[in-house]
């Protein structure tokens, strides 16, 4: 043991180690928090990981660079977890073959909602310019829509803070809101949560089905595409 | 397993060589997915492909039990956006208010669009 309690945590709180710990403990509590209550959509363990982690951080004015060189090992797999996406879809390829043209009618409507509502609705808020065009792209996955909204010269950051928050709540509200509606087709509720909630909605759908799961992988990755081509269109036709 | 993983960490290398080698804008591990997807038809077309990390259920259950665990892999980004919500604080209700009408309208319009249209080519399909 060292002479000086302070040594250790100075040591501690620079090494991978604990911050990859408190990550896979914080995930492994709050998921099986999930599982308790029976995946309730609140219970995600996503948004309670996040603000348990946040707040540790806060308390031990740790810099999110150092947390980070821990939790990276974790942040790395999302590579790996997209290739992964193949076997689900490959063991449910008759049930995806079949809905090839709804899954492309669905992706369009969809994808041009999610934009244009988003601006629409800033615009009415009197939102500045450069906020509207750093919300634009928040309904896909993080990478890409920085990527677009450095493209627009807008704040990729906050385009970071919005894709996450639109993920979050987009896996709390998709069940309840799915059951309101009294639709009980798995695909079309999938590759909803897949489209409106990014990574975050199609981890919530393997949660809740895994029909749902895949038609959500699929509509995230062509998500992905679609709004690459469509925000910097639709942002000149909307914000003229 | 390690092979299973291997395999993966492969297609996901292959994809993202690909991508930057075709400067195509589509991300590296999309194309990973599509090569394993093609290697697992493959394999059913072709039993002698049916080893290794492609035998026996293997590189299923590895991807299976990443995918279970997904939630976890959007933490260490997301704590990122923790520490950055002081962006939020200048509009910060407006913000709130228009993502979660906006994620609402998304998931009715996409799933209506969706089951309406799976109606209309499923009909098409019956009455030829």
């Amino acid at each position: 043991m060292s002479d000086n309690p302070f040594s250790l945590w100075v040591y501690l709180s620079q090494s991978p180690l604990l911050w990859l710990t408190v990550t896979l403990l914080t995930y492994a509590a709050t998921d099986a928090v999930s599982l308790k209550t029976r995946r309730h959509p609140l219970a995600n363990p996503v948004l309670h990981s996040l603000w348990i982690i946040g707040a540790f951080l806060l308390l031990t004015k740790t810099s999110y660079t150092t947390y980070f060189a821990g939790a990276q090992f974790v942040h790395f797999l999302l590579g790996p977890a997209t290739v992964a996406l193949a076997v689900p879809l490959y063991e449910n390829r008759k049930r995806v073959a079949a809905a090839v043209l709804p899954m492309l009618v669905a992706l369009t409507v969809g994808s041009l909602t999610a934009i244009v509502s988003v601006v629409l609705l800033a615009r009415a808020f009197g939102l500045p310019r450069d906020v509207i065009l750093s919300l634009a792209p928040k309904s896909v996955t993080a990478g890409v829509a920085m990527g677009i909204s450095e493209s627009l010269h807008a704040d990729p950051s906050l385009t970071a803070v919005s894709v996450i928050l639109t993920g979050i709540m987009g896996a709390i509200i998709v069940t309840p809101l799915m059951n309101f509606t009294g639709i009980t087709d798995y695909r079309g509720r999938g590759f909803a949560a897949g489209i409106a909630a990014h990574g975050i909605g199609t981890a919530r759908a393997f949660q809740v089905d895994e029909v749902a799961g895949v038609f959500a992988g699929i509509a995230m990755s062509l998500n992905a595409l679609v709004t690459s081509l469509l925000v910097p269109l639709a942002v000149t036709y909307l914000l003229r | 397993m390690i092979a299973s993983l291997s395999l993966i960490l492969l297609c996901q290398l292959v994809g993202e060589v690909a991508v930057r080698a075709l400067a195509v804008p589509v991300p590296g591990p999309v194309v990973g997915l599509v090569l394993l997807l093609l290697l697992l038809l493959a394999r059913d077309r072709f039993p002698v492909l049916a080893r290794g990390p492609l035998g026996n259920d293997s590189v299923e259950s590895v991807s299976r039990g990443m995918l279970a665990n997904l939630s976890l892999l959007f933490i260490p980004a997301g704590v990122g956006v923790v520490q950055k919500l002081d962006l939020l604080a200048e509009h910060g209700t407006a913000i709130l208010v228009i993502l979660a009408v906006s994620v609402i309208v998304t998931l009715l319009a996409t799933v209506a669009t969706f089951v309406a249209a799976s109606s209309l080519f499923s009909r098409d399909e019956e009455a030829p």
